[in-house]
């Protein structure tokens, strides 16, 4: 019995089948009728020649997530990590409760509180103080509780001075931490947390990462989604990753992590990567990467690098518009904050090139002193007068830099990186 | 580090089993009573946010069955003489319209209340039922500013209430259980079918004049009394007349009303419960 007792959530065959486009709009009656209308002659021309099985097989129907199974302990703190659309969301929107699953069951031992997302229930009319209580209501605090801690809330909030004002007179960035001030002081005993730290600057960023690691050591149970992975190492000892609605590994987040940039890996860069992705790809179009690739200094493929490696970068590209003088910069972005921590820029041809040429060229970061961590790739082609043809802003695959043996004999903890350089020092 | 019992949650299940629901669901009454808080901070926030950036405020709650009863009174109390059991007519509209009122709005508000809330139904949970509830207790706020102005009429008319005002929350309850009825159903409804929201104003206005609003049961033949037991709304109606005013009483056909409301209201609870499920996928 014992065993059974330390256990908070037990997960069991659990499965979610969506009905394609049942995101996408919501019907109208007048289809409802006509369905209702013609379904039985429908059924009637179709008699014989399909099963009632079809409605789970057939190409509307789509398993967000399918033979779910797994057990988290008390006072564990578990990542879910996977690409868009692996079923993260649905795994969580399941666990709290907000949607039923097709089949299998989900246990849970203990009183969960989420933060799907921060600040539900907020109402821009209202001002700060009255949404603290009604966004605490509707995470589903006691009004005496958040009474007893409305001051520490505000304290943790920093906006004070603007309590008493409207909340559409607060900037966006005053709602978020507001928002995420309730929601840290909401204390369950099952915490499910969905991305609520992509949000915010980065000073505030630091605060709620500080926030969620003092959760996770007060034995509380923490499952945790998120695309950070730096977040994700520091804060999780294990993790689960998902893909297309399948658990494809489960066990210590360094493992996880690396099967999940392998399965992010086999997303190429090319011509046409995320050029929908307007967030991710930018840039006028007159000329764009066809190829990128991370390299070891034997010119394999590779994103995982021990401190000290030499990383070459293997750039391909072609024009569409004739261009002048095209340049190309390689900045490493910080996997925690976003910020740039250091860029490389170089000149790729002196002459002029005409549309419809191609060529490729190789950059080499000798003896890279980086500190361990993962480092998203911001990949920039433009001109002289920086303009810029392409920007490839975190679609690769990060580069992902882990301590040498050196590095970590000297007594640094390899999962709580401080800094981006590892610069020498020694006491005069 | 907090002892357990100043942790939130508190009152809400300690453990709970997730697995596919089929069929019907019952009321799960315990999950709503851990949730009154929610209940009260939602309709709260309608009454507080309702009236906000509007220049005459909670006037707004006094002006529309005022305005209501002034055009009433002058196209079927002036223009058309419609008889009004001996009571002024602006009197005998106005008695009626609080509870119109109260019952149209209930419906309307109740009815949007999911589909007005997306980001709370997609990102939280809750027991959904809280909000077609909340939905008819705001208007409440409203009823009780615009009552002011029927005692002053009341006053201004010389009408002293009779004995039977005891029975007026009994009326006023009846109504908003028939808003609550009929909001489960349409809510639950709105949410897969938007085709709602253009039908509640239509509903409303033919339910207004299918009620002895701006008329007096009296005149109804015989024949028609029958479908008059079916709308509650008339025995509420009567029952505010008669409470208010001494009018007749309400016609014993209220009971088939009565009846007929806690069909609704409990078939319409299971309805949405039903359908909750898919609330958040569809929504």
């Amino acid at each position: 019995m014992s065993e059974m007792n330390d256990i908070a959530i037990r997960v069991n065959n659990l499965g979610k089948l969506y009905r394609m486009g049942q995101f996408v709009s919501y019907g109208s009656l007048r289809e409802a009728f006509t369905n209702a209308i013609s379904a039985p002659f429908r059924n009637l021309l179709k008699r014989g020649t399909e099963t009632k099985t079809a409605i789970s097989e057939g190409e509307d129907y789509i398993w967000a997530l399918k033979d779910i199974s797994f057990n988290i302990k008390q006072g564990e703190v578990v990542g879910i990590i996977g690409r868009n659309g692996a079923g993260k969301t649905t795994l969580l929107r399941i666990l709290t409760r907000i949607t039923e699953p097709t089949e299998g069951s989900a246990e849970i031992f203990g009183r969960v509180g989420s933060l799907l997302e921060i600040g539900s229930g907020f109402h821009p009319e209202l001002t700060g103080r009255e949404n603290i209580y009604l966004n605490g209501a509707v995470l589903g605090m006691r009004k005496k509780e958040i009474e007893r801690k409305f001051a520490e809330i505000v304290d943790f909030s920093g906006v004070e001075k603007f309590i008493d004002t409207p909340l559409k007179r607060y900037s966006s960035g005053m709602q978020v931490r507001l928002a995420f001030s309730v929601a840290a002081h909401l204390e369950p005993e099952i915490l499910l947390v969905d991305e609520v730290l992509a949000v915010g600057d980065m000073a505030f960023q630091r605060k709620c990462l500080g926030k969620m690691d003092d959760v996770s050591r007060q034995g509380r149970t923490v499952l945790f989604v998120s695309h950070n992975m730096q977040a994700i190492r520091a804060l999780c000892p294990r993790s689960i990753l998902l893909k297309d609605g399948h658990i494809i590994d489960d066990g210590p987040t360094n493992d996880t992590i690396l099967g999940y940039y392998n399965d992010l890996r086999l997303l190429t860069v090319d011509e046409n990567t995320a050029v929908s992705n307007e967030k991710n790809r930018r840039g006028s179009g007159a000329a764009r990467f066809t190829q990128i690739s991370i390299q070891d200094s034997d010119g394999n493929d590779c994103s995982n690098f021990v401190m000290g490696s030499n990383i070459r970068f293997a750039l391909s590209y072609q024009t569409y518009e004739p261009v002048d003088n095209l340049l190309v910069s390689i900045i490493l972005r910080s996997g925690n904050t976003g910020e740039f921590v250091t860029s490389a820029r170089h000149v790729a041809t002196k002459h002029k090139l005409t549309a419809g040429q191609s060529g490729s060229l190789v950059i080499e970061f000798p003896n890279v002193n980086l500190r361990p961590g993962e480092y998203p790739l911001y990949i920039w082609l433009g001109d002289l007068s920086m303009q810029a043809f392409d920007v490839v802003d975190d679609v690769t695959v990060p580069l992902i830099i882990s301590a040498s043996e050196e590095f970590i004999e000297s007594g640094f903890d390899p999962s709580r990186p401080a800094g981006f350089f590892n610069i020498k020092s020694r006491i005069l | 580090m907090d002892k357990p019992e100043q942790l939130a949650y508190t009152g809400l299940a300690h453990s709970v089993v997730i697995r596919p629901s089929r069929g019907w669901v019952p009321i799960n009454l315990k999950d709503l009573w851990a949730y009154r808080e929610l209940l009260y901070f939602l309709t709260w926030r309608e009454i507080k946010v309702r009236y906000k950036q509007t220049i005459l405020g909670f006037a707004w709650a006094i002006i529309q069955p005022l305005f209501m009863m002034i055009v009433f009174t002058l196209f079927f109390g002036t223009l058309a003489k419609v008889p009004s059991e001996g009571i002024p007519y602006p009197l005998f509209n106005y008695a009626a319209l609080l509870p119109w009122i109260l019952f149209a709005e209930g419906i309307s508000r109740s009815s949007n209340s999911l589909v007005g809330s997306v980001n709370l139904v997609q990102k939280v949970y809750f027991p959904r039922l809280i909000m077609p509830f909340s939905g008819i207790l705001s208007p409440i706020v409203d009823f009780a500013i615009a009552f002011v102005i029927l005692i002053g009429m009341m006053f201004y008319f010389s009408y002293a209430p009779t004995i039977y005002i005891l029975w007026l929350p009994a009326f006023i309850l009846l109504a908003l259980m028939t808003a609550l009825g009929v909001g489960l159903w349409l809510s639950a409804v709105n949410v897969k079918y938007r085709d709602v929201r253009y039908v509640i104003p239509f509903l409303i206005q033919l339910w207004l004049f299918a009620s002895p609003v701006v008329y007096s049961s009296n005149l109804l033949p015989e024949r028609f009394q029958i479908i008059y037991g079916i709308n509650p709304m008339s025995g509420v109606i009567e029952g505010f007349r008669w409470a208010l005013l001494g009018t007749e009483p309400p016609n014993a056909l209220i009971g088939v009303s009565v009846g007929i409301v806690v069909v609704i209201l409990i078939s319409g609870a299971y309805y949405f419960r039903r359908s909750e499920k898919t609330f958040a996928d569809v929504i």
